[in-house]
C-alpha cells in the first residue's frame, strides 16, 4: 500500500519561484521586493511592534500579573478552547461541504457555494445579533432547546456556536481548490487496485487534503480566538464563565489601563503564534514524508 | 442650504487658510464648526439642541455655526479624544471620563467648577423598568435579590450607566445595613447573582430586555427607561422608582487644547452655556433628562417624581469610587471571584 500511496500521490507542483540571484524573464525584482518589505512592515509588523512595546510600564511583573489574574486566565481559556473546538468541528463539516460542492452537481449548488462566504461578508455584529436572537430563550431555536434543558445563548456554548459560523468559510475555501485539482481518476485507480472505499479515503484522498485542512484549521482557530463582534452579543459576558479574552481587553481599556490591555493582547498573540507555528511545522513534516 | 452650511463649516475647521479665502466669508462673522463628542443616549437630544444653538449664535451676531455629533460609549469617546479626536466639547456620562482627558493635559484640571451645577446641565437617575403590570411585584432594591428574579443591567466595567447603577445599589445597601460595608457588598453580590447577561453598554441591555424579552427588571438610566416606553409604546412596560437612588450627573466640558488650536473657544463656551438656559432645559426634559432649572422641574413634575437621591460625593468622588469598585481587583471583581 505504501508503494501505491507514493505512485498515486499528486506530483508536487514545481513552484514558479526562483532564487533572487537568478535572472528573471521580467525585470523589477528590486522594486517589487522593496515594496513587499515596506508594505509588510507597515501593515503587519509596525502595529504588532507597537503592541509588543506597550505593556512594559510596570515591568515584566506587571505583565505577568495582568495575565495571571483568574478572570483573565478564565477568559483566555474560554477564547482558545472554544476557538479550537469550533475549528475541529469546522474541519469535519467544512470537508464534507467542500466535498459536496466539488464532487456533485445539484440544483442550487451555486447558491450554497455563495452562502458559505456569507460569514466573511456579513458585519460580525450583524451575525452576532442574529445568532443571539435565534438562540435566546424566546428565539426560534432557543425556544425549542429550552424544554430539553439546553441553553446556548448567554453561556459558553453560545461562544462555540458563534465561532462555528465564523470559522466555516475558512475551512471550506481552503479545502475546495485542492479537492477540485484532485483527479477523480486517482480514486478510480485505487478502487481497481482493490482498495475499499474507506481505504481510498484514508490513504489516497485524505493525505492530499491534509495540508489544506490544517491551513483551514489554523485560519479558523486564529480568527475565532480573536473574534469579538459576533460573540459579544450571544456570550452573556459573565466574568469567569462566558467572558471572552477580547472583552477583557476592552474592559481594561475602559478603565484606561492601556498596559493591562496590551498584556492580554500580547498573551493572545503569543498563543496564536505558537499554534500557527505548530500547524506549519506539521505541514512541513508531512510534505517531507510525502516527497520521500 | 444646510449642506452648503456644513461644507463651509468643515472648511473652516480644516484650517485658517479657508478663512483667508474671501469668497467663503459671506456673513459678518466667520463660520464656525464644532465637534461634540458625546455618549450614546444623548443622540436625540443634541440633534435638537444643535438647531437651537445655531439660531441663538446667529441671533447674537455670531454668524453661521454648524455642530457635528459623535456618539459612542462614554469611556470610548474619552479615549478617542485622548488619542487625537479633535472634539471641541465633550458631553459624557460621568466626570471620571472627563477627568481622564484632563489628566492627559487636554482640559484644565479645574474644569468641573467652570460651569454651574458641577458642569452637569441635566441629570438623570437609576430606575427599574419592569414588564406591564409588574408580575414579579418588584417595588424596591430588596426585591432585586429575591430568588427567581432576573435583573438585566450592563457591565459596570464597560458602561458608564452601569457604574451609576452599581453605586446606587451599593448606596442603598450601605444605608439599609446601617453602614456595614461587608453586608452592603453582600447585597450587591446577591443582586449581580441574579443577572444572567452582562451587556457591554446601556443600549445593549435595553435591547436584551425589551426586544429579546429576557429578565424581569431592567436596571438602568431613567432617560433610557422613558425612551423605551416612548419607542415600544406604554402598554408593555412600567417604570418603578425605588425608595432611593443616585443623582447621575453627566457633565460637559470645553476641550481647551482643541478649541485653542481651532480658534473656536468663544463658540464652544457659548454652546455649553446655552445648555443651562430655559429653552435648552425644557428640551432636555422633553428628551427624558431631569432639568436643573426649577421652573422646568415644576413643569415636568409628573414625568420626574421627586426621589431620595444620594450623590457621587457620598463615595468620595469618581476617582475614589472607581479605584475602590471598578478597578482590577475592586469590589465588582470580588463578586465574580469563585468561592
Amino acid at each position: 500500500m505504501v508503494a501505491l500511496d507514493a505512485a498515486f500521490a499528486p506530483a508536487p507542483l514545481k513552484p514558479a519561484r526562483r532564487s533572487w540571484r537568478e535572472h528573471s524573464a521580467l525585470p523589477g525584482f528590486g522594486g517589487a521586493f522593496g515594496f513587499t518589505l515596506l508594505y509588510v512592515g507597515l501593515i503587519i509588523l509596525l502595529p504588532l511592534a507597537a503592541l509588543a512595546a506597550r505593556p512594559w510600564e510596570h515591568g515584566l511583573g506587571g505583565v505577568v500579573d495582568a495575565i495571571l489574574q483568574p478572570r483573565t486566565l478564565a477568559a483566555l481559556r474560554l477564547s482558545f478552547l472554544a476557538a479550537a473546538g469550533a475549528a475541529v468541528v469546522n474541519v469535519l463539516t467544512g470537508l464534507l461541504i467542500a466535498w459536496v460542492l466539488t464532487r456533485y452537481d445539484f440544483p442550487g449548488r451555486g447558491v450554497v457555494d455563495a452562502l458559505v462566504d456569507l460569514p466573511f461578508a456579513l458585519p460580525t455584529a450583524v451575525a452576532g445579533i442574529a445568532l443571539a436572537t435565534l438562540y435566546s430563550p424566546g428565539g426560534w431555536i432557543g425556544s425549542l432547546l429550552q424544554p430539553v434543558g439546553l441553553k446556548v445563548a448567554y453561556t459558553p456554548v453560545g461562544v462555540f456556536v458563534a465561532l462555528l459560523a465564523v470559522g466555516l468559510p475558512f475551512v471550506v475555501r481552503a479545502v475546495q481548490p485542492v479537492l477540485e485539482d484532485l483527479d477523480a481518476s486517482l480514486e478510480e485507480a485505487a478502487q481497481t487496485l482493490g482498495a475499499r472505499p474507506l481505504q481510498t479515503f484514508s490513504r489516497v484522498i485524505l493525505p492530499a487534503l491534509t495540508p489544506a485542512l490544517l491551513t483551514g484549521f489554523a485560519l479558523a482557530f486564529a480568527r475565532g480566538a480573536g473574534e469579538y463582534g459576533s460573540v459579544i452579543f450571544i456570550a452573556g459576558n459573565m466574568p469567569g464563565v462566558s467572558e471572552i479574552a477580547p472583552l477583557v481587553i476592552v474592559t481594561r481599556l475602559e478603565g484606561y489601563d492601556y498596559a493591562g490591555a496590551a498584556s492580554v493582547g500580547l498573551a493572545m498573540l503569543a498563543v496564536s503564534l505558537i499554534v500557527l507555528v505548530a500547524v506549519n511545522s506539521i505541514q512541513v513534516a508531512l510534505s517531507r514524508r510525502g516527497s520521500r | 442650504m444646510s449642506a452648503d452650511l456644513s461644507r463651509r463649516g468643515l472648511l473652516a475647521a480644516s484650517g485658517a487658510a479657508a478663512l483667508m479665502t474671501p469668497g467663503l466669508v459671506r456673513a459678518a462673522a466667520p463660520p464656525v464648526a464644532l465637534l461634540n463628542a458625546s455618549y450614546d443616549p444623548t443622540r436625540e437630544f443634541y440633534k435638537d439642541f444643535n438647531g437651537l444653538f445655531a439660531a441663538d449664535w446667529k441671533k447674537h451676531g455670531g454668524g453661521d455655526v454648524s455642530v457635528r455629533q459623535s456618539h459612542d460609549g462614554s469611556g470610548k469617546q474619552a479615549r478617542a479624544v485622548v488619542d487625537g479626536l479633535e472634539a471641541d466639547v465633550v458631553t459624557l456620562a460621568l466626570a471620571y471620563d472627563i477627568d481622564a482627558i484632563a489628566q492627559r493635559g487636554l482640559i484644565d484640571p479645574k474644569w468641573q467648577s467652570r460651569l454651574p451645577f458641577n458642569s452637569a446641565p441635566y441629570t438623570s437617575t437609576i430606575v427599574f423598568l419592569v414588564r406591564k403590570g409588574n408580575p414579579k411585584g418588584i417595588h424596591d432594591w430588596l426585591d432585586l435579590v429575591r430568588p427567581g428574579v432576573q435583573v438585566i443591567t450592563p457591565n459596570p466595567k464597560t458602561s458608564g450607566g452601569a457604574r451609576w447603577a452599581y453605586l446606587a445599589a451599593l448606596g442603598f445597601a450601605t444605608r439599609h445595613n446601617g453602614g456595614d460595608e461587608t453586608r452592603a457588598l453582600g447585597f450587591v453580590k446577591g443582586l449581580y447573582k441574579n443577572v444572567p447577561v452582562l451587556d457591554t453598554g446601556a443600549r445593549g441591555s435595553t435591547t436584551t430586555f425589551v426586544q429579546r424579552g429576557i429578565g424581569d427588571v431592567l436596571l438602568g438610566w431613567e432617560n433610557e427607561a422613558l425612551l423605551a416606553i416612548d419607542e415600544v409604546g406604554p402598554g408593555k412596560f412600567d417604570i418603578v422608582r425605588p425608595s432611593m437612588s443616585i443623582l447621575a450627573e453627566p457633565p460637559v466640558a470645553v476641550v481647551d487644547k482643541v478649541v485653542d488650536k481651532h480658534g473656536t473657544r468663544r463658540a464652544a463656551e457659548a454652546y455649553l452655556k446655552l445648555l443651562f438656559t430655559e429653552p435648552a432645559q425644557d428640551m432636555a426634559a422633553r428628551h427624558h433628562f431631569r432639568a436643573r432649572s426649577r421652573a422646568v422641574q415644576a413643569r415636568y413634575a409628573d414625568k420626574f417624581p421627586a426621589l431620595d437621591l444620594i450623590t457621587i460625593a457620598k463615595f468620595g468622588g469618581w476617582q475614589a469610587a472607581q479605584a475602590k469598585n471598578f478597578a482590577d481587583g475592586g469590589s465588582f471583581d470580588k463578586i465574580y471571584q469563585p468561592g
